[in-house]
């Protein structure tokens, strides 16, 4: 049972992440290291306004989701946008904000380990395990979202801008689409998507500047696993890896040093055998 | 005597023809130099550590240029070279008791082989899932190390290795000229035949396919290269440091790999040793605010990618020399003739 509520939350984390990470990828071909650090980002404002600050709890999260993405858009804007034809600065720009914003939060909050309370108190018992109630949150925002996302994806005129994009760039930017426009609001959304995962996450983690190594690793995983740029194919894959890192835990002594290890040992198996990952679409050969 | 004199004269020729003549060379010349003679200088054994250290990293951030930068096969866990062979030698040195002259190339031997098990399910994936791949090698022995701690020493590493020497000075030489040496060599692999070879799989591998070369197998042998040189960088951090502990498989190593060479100028072999030969004394310089160390860092980074997004010395070069149009050959940008064709610069 707790294997099965670990593999949920674990599982629907990486998947909100991984859309995130590849949406912005797919659309803008920007490998954007710094995404699990905005999540840390929108943690760390969500404990300071509602345990520092005393603000509502579900305002303060409203507040880190907005702040994370204005910040996210301003580090478009300033920082990426300027060297966007060069793919690998580009990276090495994200690794340096994601340090910086790793080091600003270790000089302001120090390098403590901090938590935020539950939003909604209790648990039941199912089968001698305690379910919290905020475990059920948690899950049901994500599925939430998730199903927003997909809504907006497929379903309206941005979504298809999007995907069009992502799927030929040059021929969406002849069809009169602002590719420069469309990759900030992608930003935005996947931004945006960083810090939601940071305000459903935030009650059931421990705080830390170092956090967003550990699930960064994990959401490449994912994203590779499922294949670039499908939102299905990362949503199957976070919840294998959700589920494995779980079981690996709770069933192989000394599991916990595994846990990483093992996931990424399936992803690799998995590539040996569809090279494309789970769902993912061969790229043509860009030219 | 009159040979001796002979050798010299055309020594001097040499010089004043091909090194004096373009500002890098000089430069890179004057560097060695400064490299050689440095201990006459200073003996302050925090500088002697301080170079130490930034030259095993320049070999380390010199072996990735010669895999992603040339090939383009870009590797996001290059940490996981390092510490193989970090952790091989170390192994050696411990158990077989063999000495670090011999531990190190072991060590590197057993990085070729890392490079193969990575190199070989590598070479059906491309580009970004390559580096999300390769990424999580250093990630997966991490946790190995950590599960088998009575061979590994766990999170600690292990540690009571030997030194190659205990004097301050004779330890510096050892470093300084091996660094050179590898160095040098991986300059020239990379100027000659396999190395162009390299430089056009980056560019289309399809159409070296096309040429009748067997991509594969280069690919191979550039992951086995960039293993060995990184594994002996490795080996020697090992020894210098007297531990091999997990802090060389981290994540941060490989990022800050990365971060050297792009900060450099990728697949120019120079670059990243002249970017850590910048990075990382000036990490150190900064130790007064050691709160502050890697945020300077971040946006030292950061900057000037903003406005050098080529890298640093790539910039550099382009700015105080021109190529010539005619014949290809680099001039001086001061220059209005070229030094060979005497062609107009412009």
């Amino acid at each position: 049972m707790n294997i099965i509520i670990t593999g949920l939350i674990t599982g629907s984390m990486l998947a909100l992440l991984a859309i995130g990470f590849s949406l912005i990828f797919g659309v803008a071909r920007i490998v954007n290291i710094a995404h699990t650090a905005f999540y840390m980002v929108a943690g760390y404002i969500i404990y300071y306004l509602s345990i520092r600050l005393g603000l509502n709890v579900i305002l303060s999260m409203l507040i880190a989701v907005v702040a994370v993405t204005l910040l996210g858009l301003l580090a478009y804007k300033f920082l990426i946008d300027p060297i966007r034809e060069h793919e690998l600065a580009v990276m090495i720009a994200t690794i340096a904000l994601a340090l910086i914003f790793q080091e600003v939060t270790l000089q302001i909050f120090t390098g403590d380990y901090l938590s935020v309370y539950f939003l909604i108190k209790g648990y039941f018992i199912i089968g001698g395990n305690k379910v919290f109630y905020q475990q059920l949150l948690t899950f049901g925002v994500v599925l939430v979202i998730l199903l927003v996302i997909w809504f907006l994806l497929m379903k309206t005129r941005l979504g298809l801008a999007i995907r069009s994009t992502a799927e030929d760039r040059e021929v969406a930017n002849l069809m009169g689409m602002n590719e420069s426009r469309l990759a900030m609001i992608t930003l935005g959304i996947s931004v945006a998507l960083a810090g939601v995962t940071g305000a459903v996450i935030v009650p059931l983690a421990v705080l830390s500047p170092y956090m967003w190594t550990e699930p960064l690793i994990l959401m490449m995983a994912v994203v590779v696993l499922g294949g670039l740029g499908s939102i299905k194919g990362s949503f199957v894959a976070a919840y294998i890896l959700g589920f494995t890192e779980a079981l690996v835990t709770f069933l192989i002594p000394a599991g916990a040093f595994l846990k990483g290890p093992v996931a990424l040992s399936i992803m690799i198996l998995v590539l040996l055998i569809r090279p494309e990952g789970l769902f993912g679409i061969a790229f043509e050969e860009e030219r | 005597m009159g040979l001796l004199g002979f050798y010299f004269r055309k020594l001097i020729t040499l010089i004043k023809g091909e090194v004096l003549v373009l500002p890098s060379r000089t430069i890179v010349g004057l560097f060695v130099l400064f490299l050689l003679i440095m201990p006459l200088i200073t003996q302050d054994p925090y500088i002697i550590r301080i170079m130490i250290i930034t030259s095993i990293f320049a070999i380390l951030a010199a072996s990735w240029d010669l895999l992603s930068g040339f090939t383009g096969q870009m590797n996001f866990g290059h940490a996981l070279f390092f510490g193989v062979g970090a952790y091989a030698s170390a192994l050696l040195n411990l158990h077989a008791h063999i000495p670090p002259w011999g531990s190190v190339p072991l060590g590197a031997v057993v990085a070729i082989l890392a490079g193969l098990i990575v190199g070989i399910p590598c070479l059906r994936i491309k580009h970004i899932y390559l580096a999300l791949t390769t990424f999580a090698f250093p990630i997966i022995l991490i946790g190995i190390i950590n599960a088998l701690p009575d061979y590994t020493g766990g999170d600690l590493g292990l540690s009571g290795l030997q030194r190659f020497t205990n004097s301050l000075v004779g330890g510096y030489y050892i470093h300084i000229i091996t660094m050179l040496v590898l160095c040098f060599v991986m300059w020239k692999i990379t100027d000659s035949n396999t190395g162009i070879i390299f430089h056009a799989i980056r560019e289309d591998e399809l159409a070296v396919k096309a040429s009748g070369i067997n991509t594969t197998r280069y690919k191979l042998l550039a992951f086995c290269l960039s293993g060995f040189f990184a594994g002996i960088a490795g080996g020697l951090y090992a020894h210098y440091m007297r531990i091999a502990g997990p802090s060389t498989l981290e994540v941060s190593m490989s990022f800050n790999v990365v971060i050297w060479a792009i900060f450099g100028g990728i697949a120019t072999i120079y670059g990243p040793i002249a970017a850590v030969f910048i990075l990382n004394p000036l990490l150190e310089f900064v130790r007064f605010w050691p709160e502050y160390r890697m945020l300077i860092f971040a946006v030292v980074v950061l900057l000037i990618l903003l406005y050098m997004p080529e890298g640093l010395i790539t910039w550099v070069r382009e700015k105080i020399e021109i190529q010539c149009p005619r014949c290809k050959i680099r001039n001086v940008a001061i220059r209005k003739n070229c030094r060979v064709c005497t062609a107009e610069l412009d």
